[in-house]
């Protein structure tokens, strides 16, 4: 309980800094009054069209990754597990990237992340045909390597085709994942998807647990191992489909935050899923934090962010993990 | 009132029968020992018993639903895994997991467990970092806090030191002593001549003999199924049997 109430006031403080950091460089007291009572025109614009809702989606998009992390970590039983394994984000990068090279993207403002559900929501589908209603998890993986590689040759494809080389960099970008231009309508139209992907997984957390014994005890134990992959896939797939769809392919947050958070939580997966949320929404905020402090006119991208800060903190995960084992 | 009950039970793997119309009922007081030499289907029945397995005819268990079938039976599987750092007592606490009701009932049946299986020093210890033996004990007093009427148990012994193969035979009679079930498929024929009320004796996925322990391990069984000869003995009250040479 300690470790979540530390986390969630370090999410607070996190999203308050979003909101209060930018290019428009206002006061501290002229933001706040703005957000809340509207006073001031083109403050209150600022404030409420543009930090806001991208630091909604900051949280959002953490929390989804992180929780969905947990969830995957748990189900497969193994710490190196990550939601993009079940091939659900590259296939919603694949939508969007789809709407950029159409022209669909600039039709209207919500083209682009409803591409990218659409693919997200025929990998699914795809993926569940191909792994069967009874497959154990290690169809779900091939299943889900065959859908990330088909959705990966197929980007490079529409980059290949790419009319002239100033589409190809807008696809490009997009693909290393940013929150930067989101509008309030991106955060209404990622919020319900993300709400059931949440409640589908937290509500796993029993079934996870019971798992940490291996499948054959966890059915003797009371669970329905064929509901649980059911209900725990659709849910990280509601979630990581969302999350790529708002904010492209932003990596690494999934994999090292559950990992991190595991020991402190003591093991258990089910305590692990809530506390890896707010651990990932932290992440997330404060790397987009980052990206506006570190290059204020370079338009540094998050999803390059994780990974340049996460690779090497993996590394040293490794290596302590290797001072353990000697 | 029998706690299991087994009609021709039959499991096929590739057009090949692992577990041949086998019928078996397990009455509560009863510790049932089932032997057979490896691939004799000890495993698959255990399995197929509790429905973990695709099977033909009938288990009284396998017909259950999935959480009252946790509230029929435990089951301790023979693997010993153990996914992440959990502490002993998280461990053992997810025997409750069916259960899940009353957090002060759950907690006496995980000290209960604790207690039986002599674990109390080890209850904060991380399971991950646990010896063989400690784990197997962990997992058996995960088992035991389910608190069910009958106890499935895949070689529970099986690597552990003499002392606590013994002493784990020891629980598993009390149980049955208390008027609970318990099958497990046990290698060790001496364990299993002294401590069970029943033998179960399976070769290539049928029941070849089934009784008490002397009408079980009698020479032309252990000739025909393992193929060996054995010495038999009484001492301190008990059946000796020690396996001494392998016949041909």
């Amino acid at each position: 309980m300690r470790v979540l109430a530390g986390l969630a006031l370090l999410v607070a403080v996190l999203f308050v800094a979003s909101l209060l950091i930018g290019p428009a460089g206002l006061g501290l007291g002229e933001s706040l009054r703005a957000l809340i009572a509207g006073e001031g025109d083109v403050v209150v614009l600022v404030m409420r069209e543009i930090r806001l809702p991208r630091a909604l989606l900051g949280l959002m998009v953490g929390a989804a990754l992180g929780l969905s992390g947990a969830a995957m970590q748990g189900f497969l039983r193994n710490p190196l597990a990550e939601p993009g394994l079940i091939g659900v984000s590259p296939a919603a990068s694949l939508g969007a990237v789809l709407a950029l090279q159409t022209g669909l993207a600039a039709s209207f403002a919500l083209a682009l992340p409803l591409a990218a559900l659409t693919g997200a929501g025929l990998a699914v589908a795809a993926l569940f045909l191909l792994a069967g209603p009874r497959g154990g998890a290690l169809t779900l993986i091939l299943a889900g390597v065959a859908l990330s590689a088909l959705a990966g040759a197929l980007t490079a494809l529409v980059l290949n085709l790419s009319p002239n080389p100033f589409a190809a960099m807008e696809i490009v970008f997009w693909l290393m994942g940013s929150l930067a231009d989101r509008s309030m309508q991106h955060v209404w139209l990622a919020l319900p998807f993300m709400a059931v992907g949440a409640v589908l997984v937290l509500g796993c957390g029993r079934g996870l647990d019971a798992l940490t014994l291996g499948e054959d005890a966890a059915a003797s134990m009371g669970v329905r191992l064929g509901r649980l992959r059911l209900q725990l896939v659709g849910g990280v797939a509601a979630l990581v489909g969302a999350a790529t769809a708002m904010a492209g392919a932003v990596g690494f947050v999934g994999l090292v935050v559950p990992h991190v958070l595991r020991p402190i939580v003591g093991g258990r997966p089910s305590a692990l899923l809530p506390a890896a949320a707010l651990g990932g929404a932290a992440v997330v905020l404060a790397a987009d934090v980052a990206v506006r402090l570190i290059a204020p006119d370079e338009d540094l991208k998050l999803g390059v962010l994780t990974a340049i800060v996460g690779a090497p903190f993996f590394f040293h995960l490794i290596w302590r993990m290797r001072g353990r084992a000697e | 009132m029998s706690l299991l009950d087994l009609r021709d039970l039959t499991v096929r793997r590739g057009g090949r029968l692992v577990l041949d119309g086998v019928s078996l009922t397990v009455a509560p007081g009863e510790f049932v020992g089932l032997l057979g030499p490896n691939g004799a289907g000890k495993t698959t029945l255990l399995r197929a018993a509790l429905g973990l397995l695709a099977a033909t005819g009938q288990s009284s268990l396998a017909a259950l639903q999935v959480a009252a079938r946790a509230r029929a039976v435990a089951f301790l599987p023979q693997a010993r895994e153990v996914a992440w750092p959990v502490s002993v007592e998280v461990l053992v606490g997810l025997g409750r997991l069916a259960h899940g009701t009353g957090l002060p009932e759950d907690r006496a049946a995980v000290d209960r467990a604790i207690a039986r299986m002599g674990l109390e020093g080890l209850r904060a210890r991380d399971a991950q970092g646990l010896s063989g033996g400690e784990l197997a004990r962990v997992l058996l007093a995960r088992a035991l806090a389910q608190e069910t009427p009958l106890l499935l148990a895949d070689e529970p012994g099986a690597g552990l030191d003499p002392g606590q193969q013994i002493r784990s035979m020891q629980v598993l009679a009390a149980l049955a002593a208390e008027g609970r079930g318990v099958v497990a498929s046990i290698h060790d024929l001496g364990l299993a001549a002294r401590h069970c009320t029943r033998l179960v004796l399976l070769q290539g996925g049928r029941l070849v003999a089934d009784g008490a322990p002397d009408q079980v391990l009698t020479d032309a069984n252990l000739a025909q199924v393992f193929g060996i000869r054995a010495w038999r003995g009484v001492a301190e009250g008990g059946p000796v049997i020690q396996p001494l040479s392998v016949i041909g």
